[in-house]
């Protein structure tokens, strides 16, 4: 075993980590600890942009932004924070273009920005061109840009070391377990701060547009020493994912004017959103589409519907919705424009599905993409500790693992980008602040056992249960039952099989019983976070007897202020019992209405 | 159908050398490789090992040799291949850790000798530096690079000798050389000048047909050796 010492350690290295990390180095000794070399993070897969309102294109407001985010939340963000992250907004994406990052351009030179669902001009209503992009690699460029400015600035980094848990001394963070991949042994990074970044958890889900490696390390960790885990009920289903496979068709293909079509060739977001129809927010987009599949109008009667992006149906549409270019003549757009703003997708169109997206529509249906809730944490990116807002010295989270909440029950396009930079920044100027006036803790002699004893747990099982078999019974039962639609009955079937997955885990047998690069073994490991996340998410629904944002239930169609506009807070007890909270929603300007597109 | 997959193994606490495994699995054409690997790790055997992590072809981590080219194991479908005989090997020119994972140290190594993030001393503006729809054109095709490695460890010059910078690294360097708010660009040309830089190249075009992500490499190697040879960047 071996022990490190630094002021600050980072566990993650998308942008969240990546951006706390450059700020903490600034003042204190950083150490980066990542189980993916940094590049490989799944902040590079985010395609569509980086919300800011920078007005390059027209006319708009941080304001407008704000209440934009606070509408999209469906009321449950935290309008402190969602007003600071917009505020923030305009200069921190200058910083990232004065990092070098290669935004696309205006032809006057300046950063190129596109529509995106549930942005607006809030005095006509119509969708607001916000979304600071680079063609549709916008998260590639963040993730390299801050990657390339922590090799210019010497940051240390520990690549492929996986996290494993918590140290935590006298209600404090104290530091790191973590299991350096390549060799198996166990290193034990003793800190003063300890930052989460350790992203989302969609790998819970069936159909999902994460990478294979977003299994809530973090954040099951955080619930496992005792923690509460917030707005778990709260999870993403982006409207476009390709059919059965789940890779990402961005938000921003509608941007520049593809449009969801049914097998009766209708363009039936008319009628869910009549004002902004395909560019309505998230949650009410693929609601529509589930409707539409219900009712019989998936393509050939089957379980997706079209994304049209050809050119001539973008047109026709463009024309029927009086759209205009910035200087106001009408919108036109050539294949060749659409090959240069949607490279990427059109690749994944003809790699994957072997079709041309600019000569054919694209079969779509939702994927389990983004948890609005996690580590709840306050605008410093502090750890909470419970319903009073008490902050857990030392321990700070950003990133999609963390709830701060800015997203509330229904994040908008383009705001996670923002908040992994936004907040990454705030963890990591105060945690390096906070390591300026702390001391080390003392490391406890037992620091690693509890790490050492759960990978000794599946290395030792007896049984004959396969990952792989547990894995899929869990992301089909989550999809079918805690998915777009909710009902007390499907969901209290959901928690019953994961309780019974979850027994089933302590019977998991593993082949690879070495040492170097075992990746079974912590497949196995990430398996057991992902359960506890699933059972935590599922109670933490079914509680909930009111449909808000992404959590929509058919049992109880209504938002209901009255009872439910609060954050929910789980803590999962060592017994295995999952205690519910519940906070007050920050309501500083905007007082909840009825949420129409 | 049904498709058989030659595994290349080794795994350095059980075995002396290398060997090769053999598994059949059940397959759509429209599979990925990658996902003939799940397979076989979660249903035949759970000690084969590789990278993963995006599973589309934009995170970088599981290049290997597929019936002898680079790419990615996830954005080669069963059917791109025209067989159902598929042999899977990591890739050549770094060590193997085990099985398909290779360490790739000595190719960030090369990356990170070529100052590959953005240099420019002048106090930034208020709001952002201006670069023209075209001056952003004319190094758009390297920035699309994911460090997968593929180029570099397809090329002859670097199994020859492994101190050579190799593709990746340019195509890193040409990303800032030709980017308009860069002021690197001398700094980055000589180090490329060097006897293990561009140089080296014999455009044998290898790396531009790995390149998972159509990088031009071999046109951008060539664009940073002109810039070497004329001074000028234009
Ligand atoms: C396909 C796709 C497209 C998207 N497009 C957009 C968009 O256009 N705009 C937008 O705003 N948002 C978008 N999003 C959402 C956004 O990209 C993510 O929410 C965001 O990038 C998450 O960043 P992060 O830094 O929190 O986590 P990640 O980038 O996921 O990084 C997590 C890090 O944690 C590390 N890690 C995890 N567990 C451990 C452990 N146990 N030990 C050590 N390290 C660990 C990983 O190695 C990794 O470095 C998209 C998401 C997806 C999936
Ligand atoms: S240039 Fe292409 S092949 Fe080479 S590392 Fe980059 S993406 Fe991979
Ligand atoms: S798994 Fe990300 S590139 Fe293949």
């Amino acid at each position: 075993m071996k022990t490190h010492q630094y002021d600050v350690v980072v566990v993650g290295a998308g942008g969240a980590g990546l951006m706390a990390a450059l700020y903490a180095s600034q003042r204190a000794r950083t150490a980066v600890i990542s189980k993916l070399y940094p590049t490989r993070s799944h902040t590079g897969a985010a395609q569509g942009g980086i919300g800011a309102a920078l007005g390059n294109m027209e006319e708009d407001h941080p304001e407008w932004h704000t209440y934009d985010t606070v509408k999209g939340s469906d009321y449950l963000g935290d309008q402190d924070a969602i007003e600071f992250m917009c505020y923030q907004a305009p200069d921190i994406v200058y910083e990232l273009e004065h990092m070098g990052l290669p935004f696309s351009r205006t032809p006057e030179g300046l950063i190129a920005q596109r529509p995106f669902g549930g942005h607006t001009n809030n005095i006509t209503g119509k969708p607001v061109r916000r979304a600071c992009y680079a063609a549709d690699r916008t998260g590639h460029m963040i993730l390299q840009t801050l990657y390339q400015q922590g090799i210019k600035h010497g940051l240390t980094f520990y690549d492929e070391f996986q996290m494993l848990d918590l140290i935590m001394v006298n209600g404090k963070a104290a530091g790191v377990v973590a299991l350096e991949i390549a060799t198996g042994e166990i290193h034990i990074f003793h800190a003063k701060a300890v930052i989460l970044a350790t992203g989302g958890w969609g790998r819970v889900w069936e159909i999902t547009s994460n990478a294979f490696t977003l299994t809530g390390d973090g954040a099951a960790i955080v619930l496992r020493k005792g923690l509460p885990l917030e707005d778990m009920e709260f999870y993403q289903f982006h409207p476009t994912g390709i059919y059965k496979l789940g890779i990402l068709i961005t938000e921003g293909v509608r941007g520049e004017g593809g449009v969801l079509i049914n097998d009766k060739g209708e363009r039936f977001m008319e009628r869910y959103a009549p004002t902004v129809k395909d560019l309505a927010s998230r949650d009410v987009v693929s609601r529509a589409i589930y409707i539409e599949i219900r009712e019989g109008r998936g393509i050939n009667g089957q379980r997706y519907v079209y994304l049209d992006v050809r050119p001539e149906t973008v047109n026709k549409y463009a024309a029927i919705d009086g759209r205009t270019r910035p200087d106001g003549s009408p919108y036109v757009v050539t294949a060749e424009e659409l090959l240069a703003k949607l490279p990427d997708i059109i690749d994944f169109c003809r790699t994957y599905l072997g079709i041309d997206p600019v000569t054919e529509p694209i079969p779509v249906q939702p994927t389990a993409h983004y948890a609005m809730g996690g580590i709840p944490t306050n605008i410093k990116a502090e750890v909470l500790a419970d319903e009073k807002g008490t902050v857990v010295p030392g321990l700070y989270a950003a990133g999609e693992t963390a709830c701060v909440s800015v997203h509330g029950a229904n994040r908008l396009g383009t705001n996670s980008l923002l908040d992994i930079v936004v907040f990454g920044k705030q963890a990591g100027i105060h945690a390096a602040e906070y390591a300026e006036g702390a001391d080390f803790e003392p490391l406890p002699d037992d620091a690693a056992d509890f790490a050492r004893a759960q990978l000794e747990a599946i290395l030792n099982s007896q049984g004959s249960e396969r990952i792989a078999d547990i894995a899929t019974e869990m992301k089909r039962v989550m999809m079918d039952h805690v998915g777009v639609f909710r009902t007390a009955e499907g969901m209290q079937q959901a928690l019953d099989k994961i309780r019974e997955l979850k027994a089933r885990f302590k019977y998991i047998h593993i082949d690879d019983r070495g040492k170097t690069f075992n990746t079974e073994l912590l497949s196995a490991w990430e398996l057991g976070n992902l359960l506890d996340l699933a059972e935590v998410t599922t109670i933490s629904a079914l509680a909930r007897t009111e449909s808000r944002g992404a959590h929509s239930r058919e049992d109880y169609p209504k938002r209901d202020d009255e009872n439910w506009l609060k954050h929910t807070l789980a803590w999962m007890h060592p017994d295995g019992q999952v205690e519910l909270r519940y906070k007050p929603v920050v309501i500083t300007k905007y007082q909840p209405k009825e949420r129409v597109y | 159908m049904q498709v058989t997959l030659k595994i290349f193994r080794y795994n350095p606490e059980t075995d002396k050398k290398p060997h090769y495994e053999t598994y059949t699995v059940e397959a759509e054409p429209t599979d990925r490789v990658l996902d003939l690997l799940e397979k076989v790790k979660g249903e035949q055997d759970g000690t084969l090992t590789f990278r993963r992590s995006c599973a589309h072809g934009v995170c970088g981590s599981d290049a290997m040799r597929i019936n002898g080219v680079n790419r990615l194991a996830c954005k080669v479908l069963v059917q791109d291949l025209g067989t159902n005989r598929i042999t899977v090997e990591p890739l050549l020119g770094l060590p193997t850790i085990k099985d398909l994972v290779v360490d790739m140290e000595p190719f960030f190594e090369h990356y990170r000798s070529v100052k590959p993030y953005f240099i420019n001393n002048d106090p930034p503006p208020k709001k952002e530096r201006l670069q023209s729809p075209e001056e952003r054109a004319r190094f758009d095709d390297t920035t699309k690079c994911i460090l997968c490695g593929a180029c570099t460890t397809s090329c002859p010059s670097f199994w020859l000798d492994d101190q050579y910078v190799g593709p990746a690294a340019i195509v890193n360097a040409h990303r800032f050389i030709f980017d308009s708010r860069d002021q690197g660009a001398e700094e980055r040309l000589k180090i490329l000048a060097d006897q293990f830089g561009v140089f080296r190249c014999h455009t044998i075009f290898n790396c531009t047909l790995a390149c998972p992500r159509e990088i031009q490499i071999t046109r951008a190697i060539g664009e940073v050796r002109k810039a070497i040879a004329t001074g000028r960047l234009d």
